[in-house]
């Protein structure tokens, strides 16, 4: 897997050049993932042979309810004051092409299109890119997220605030895909991806 | 309609089947032949041969119990207790709304004027349970519109509650009195507009931890002027202002105020004017303990507290600064219940307050406070008997402060008396739970959230068996128990062995093979909640309970190794059994039960299960 930059191909208001480093990336090593059992929210029947993702086990936020503390004191913490406290998170199901399970993540968490990617990359151990219209994909793999219409959306066109409602699921794509697929659906008309 | 409906002299009609619980096995009381028993209830006083207190006097008796076990006990005794028992029976507890219908309740008891009913699994309170599960409220009180047109009371934990409902309520029950929603979802602040105009009669208004939708404060202007009677008003965990003057006004006019909890957006000087007009408060919610423009020295708020002679609880005390905390001090000594795990204090500040408050029997704090608070807490407070602490970066890995054993550890040498603890932590050895547990062997509820899944000690790398063994062993009233961290099948044999009196028990992230769940269903004979996410407990495991599920309340697995096949072979085992499994929305695996709820029941399947609740 080709590991790019992904800050190339980040959509983002900004001089071209100033960039973060996003490769220290961790991810804790919390030693429930030995061989003895299986992972929170994992079938145990999963195999690891080509999925990198396996090992190092997810980040804490991304285990459901846990540490057990109630929604409405995590968001107390987490300062959201002028949010209707509906309590729970959104959480939404994350599937990579390739990887034999999915994955669920609280969209609540992020701030941002690039904080999620950032929370992605993480748990799939892999590199995201956001599409840009002029260079294209510089990444093998591409976001993409299924929206209330059902239809299949590239993450980034709508501003961050507008996403979180709509969307449904997320989906990883190979971008050889993705081209395809918008190639397809340019011939064919709304293209409903099947799983 | 008849407030008081008269129990009638002709036979009362025992239509419902009553499962009930005793430790050695579950009895049914059937609906009985009325024309059997008849004599003896219609010819009471004539009759020569009875030896038994006339109804009247029977029921008087049994008006004073209170206890709801206790109650239970005595209907058991024999039918003309049971009859007395459900005529006197003002206040019913249902503990799992799915338990019963509304329509038994109303048929066993005429006279119901309070009621408690709780809804969802605890684990909702997680996320573990997809919104629409149920607990709706509204059928209930369609029933009790009829049965109970006079009830008074009503709280409701983890139900589901429209705004619809509560308008329903505020409208239908021209006596209600009282309100508490804990945990709940699905309503407003319009549904509080509505309970805040239609009940005239309003003593209890309290709103906590919910899942509402906050759609402004003009709820709290809605109570009429004529209103006077509020006893108990929290509205703490509401985000939206309120109008400052209506809520002066209502305070002012309502003398019997006890509680008082105000949200974030009270401020200081606000507090100060409201404290004046209800200076026989007991419980008290502040609103932001700061002030952003430092309109004047902080000592215009000494005497803020110097009235209220009746304090004994404080809570709210949001973005608390030392330069404010002081304002509580002369309130403090009378303090026995502190809650600051809304304020992120270090541990000078949390120590200078505590050095106040000698009285301190419940205090509640954020781990802020560190290993070096809890020292504070250990030399100041040797009458405590209840301690959480709460996480303040719960999800964020990268955070190494907060508390550690050695806090704990602190506080149990200073607090013998301690009863209850929720300890959040990081990190956490056998040799400190097992000092605890000699310093403090009366615990009753003793919660250890080890927040790494499966972590074990962290010195010796072994682990955590032995500490909820000492526990175990040590703590003989134990009743409630949650475990964390590092865990093989040895805790659970301990569990089994040692905890005779265990109520409840919390698994996550533990246990080897079936063995571990075994091991508690056989043992620990006062079982009656069991929840458990993220164990390899399997089929075996989940039937070795088959008979023991009906003397429980419920059992939940989730992210367990249960097939569905186990469960329809439990369903089919015990009817009076509900087995219920939650789909995941994937249906990936549709042989293996991802999220199994297990409860008894007198009401049958659930008759507004959801389509991904499967009840076999």
């Amino acid at each position: 897997m080709e590991l790019i930059n992904f800050e190339a191909t980040e959509l983002r208001l900004g001089l071209p050049g100033s960039t973060e480093d996003h490769r220290d990336v961790k991810s804790t090593n919390s030693p429930v993932n030995s061989n003895k059992r299986s992972s929170p929210e994992m079938d145990s029947s999963v195999s690891d042979e080509n999925d990198p993702s396996r090992s190092p086990p997810p980040t804490k936020a991304q285990v459901v309810g846990w540490p057990p503390v109630r929604s409405y004191r995590k968001n107390i913490l987490q300062g959201k004051k002028s949010e209707p406290e509906r309590g729970s998170g959104i959480y939404v199901k994350v599937s990579m092409d390739g990887a034999p399970y999915l994955r669920k993540v609280d969209l609540k968490v992020y701030k941002s299109y690039g904080e999620l990617l950032k929370g992605l990359q993480a748990m799939f151990k892999c590199i995201i890119g956001l599409y840009s219209e002029r260079e294209g994909y510089k990444s093998e793999y591409a976001p993409t997220y299924e929206d209330k219409d059902g239809d299949w959306m590239l993450l980034g066109d709508v501003p961050w605030d507008m996403f979180l409602p709509s969307c449904k699921r997320l989906r990883i794509m190979k971008s050889s895909e993705v081209i395809e697929l918008t190639v397809s659906a340019f011939f064919f008309g709304r293209n409903k991806t099947t799983k | 309609m008849d407030p008081n409906p008269k129990r009638p002299k002709t036979v009362d009609r025992v239509d419902s089947v009553e499962v009930v619980n005793s430790s050695e096995s579950t009895q049914l009381l059937c609906s009985i032949d009325p024309n059997r028993k008849r004599a003896k209830t219609v010819d009471r006083v004539d009759s020569a041969e009875s030896t038994q207190f006339p109804d009247e006097v029977l029921e008087r008796v049994l008006s004073l119990i209170d206890s709801h076990k206790d109650r239970s006990s005595v209907s058991l005794v024999c039918k003309d207790w049971y009859n007395a028992e459900r005529w006197s029976r003002r206040h019913v507890f249902i503990g799992n709304c799915y338990s019963v219908s509304p329509e038994i309740v109303a048929a066993r008891f005429p006279r119901i004027r309070s009621v408690t009913i709780k809804g969802k699994p605890r684990f909702s309170d997680f996320n573990l349970v997809p919104e629409d599960w149920g607990a709706d409220i509204y059928p209930w009180l369609s029933v009790f519109a009829l049965a109970y047109p006079f009830l008074e009371e009503l709280r409701l934990k983890r139900m589901a509650v429209s705004d619809e409902s509560l308008e329903f309520l505020a409208t239908k029950f021209c006596n209600f009195k009282a309100l508490s929603l804990l945990s709940c979802d699905g309503f407003s602040t319009d549904g509080l507009k509505a309970i805040a105009t239609h009940c005239k009669n309003l003593t209890e208004l309290d709103i906590q931890e919910n899942g509402i939708d906050d759609l402004g404060g003009h709820w709290l202007s809605c109570f009429p002027e004529t209103l006077t009677s509020l006893e108990v008003l929290n509205f703490a965990s509401l985000n939206s202002e309120v109008s400052f003057d209506a809520l002066e006004k209502l305070v002012s006019r309502c003398k019997s105020l006890k509680v008082l909890k105000v949200n974030r957006n009270i401020s200081l000087d606000q507090l100060q004017k409201l404290l004046s007009h209800c200076p026989q408060l007991m419980e008290l919610g502040t609103g932001a303990f700061t002030q952003e423009l430092i309109s004047g020295p902080v000592t215009e708020f000494k005497n803020m507290f110097s009235n209220c002679r009746n304090l004994i609880t404080l809570s709210g005390l949001w973005d608390a600064t030392p330069l404010y905390l002081p304002v509580i001090y002369p309130a403090c000594a009378r303090l026995t219940f502190l809650n600051l795990s809304y304020a992120t204090l270090r541990s000078d500040e949390l120590a200078n307050l505590l050095s106040h408050c000698k009285s301190l029997r419940r205090l509640w704090l954020l781990d802020t406070v560190g290993d070096k608070g809890l020292e504070a807490v250990g030399s100041c407070c040797p009458f405590l008997e209840e301690l959480r602490v709460f996480p303040a970066h719960p999800f964020d890995q990268q955070i190494f402060l907060g508390v550690t054993e050695s806090g704990f550890v602190s506080v149990s040498r200073g607090c013998p008396r301690l009863r209850y603890v929720l300890y959040f932590c990081r990190q956490m050895t056998n040799a400190a739970v097992a000092a605890i547990a000699k310093n403090c062997p009366d615990f009753t509820h003793f919660r250890l959230c080890i927040m790494n899944p499966g972590q074990p000690d962290y010195l010796t790398k072994e682990p955590m068996d032995e500490a909820f063994g000492s526990i175990v062993k040590t703590c003989t009233k134990l009743q409630r128990l949650a475990i964390s961290g590092l865990l093989t099948d040895r805790t659970f044999e301990y569990i089994g062995k040692y905890s005779k009196n265990l109520e409840t028990l919390s698994v996550a992230f533990a246990g080897s093979s079936d063995l571990g769940m075994e091991y508690v269903l056989q043992g620990c004979p006062k079982l009656r909640k069991l929840e458990i996410r993220d164990c390899p407990f399997g089929n075996a495991a989940l039937l070795s309970g088959l008979t023991k599920y009906e003397s429980m309340r419920s059992l939940w697995m989730s992210a367990c190794n249960v097939s569905m096949n186990a469960c329809r072979a439990l369903a089919k085992e015990k009817p009076r059994l509900n087995v219920e499994v939650i789909r995941d929305e994937d249906g990936a695996d549709d042989s293996q039960a991802h999220k199994v709820y297990v409860y008894r029941t007198v009401a049958g399947p659930r008759r507004d299960a959801p389509p991904f609740v499967l009840t076999l």
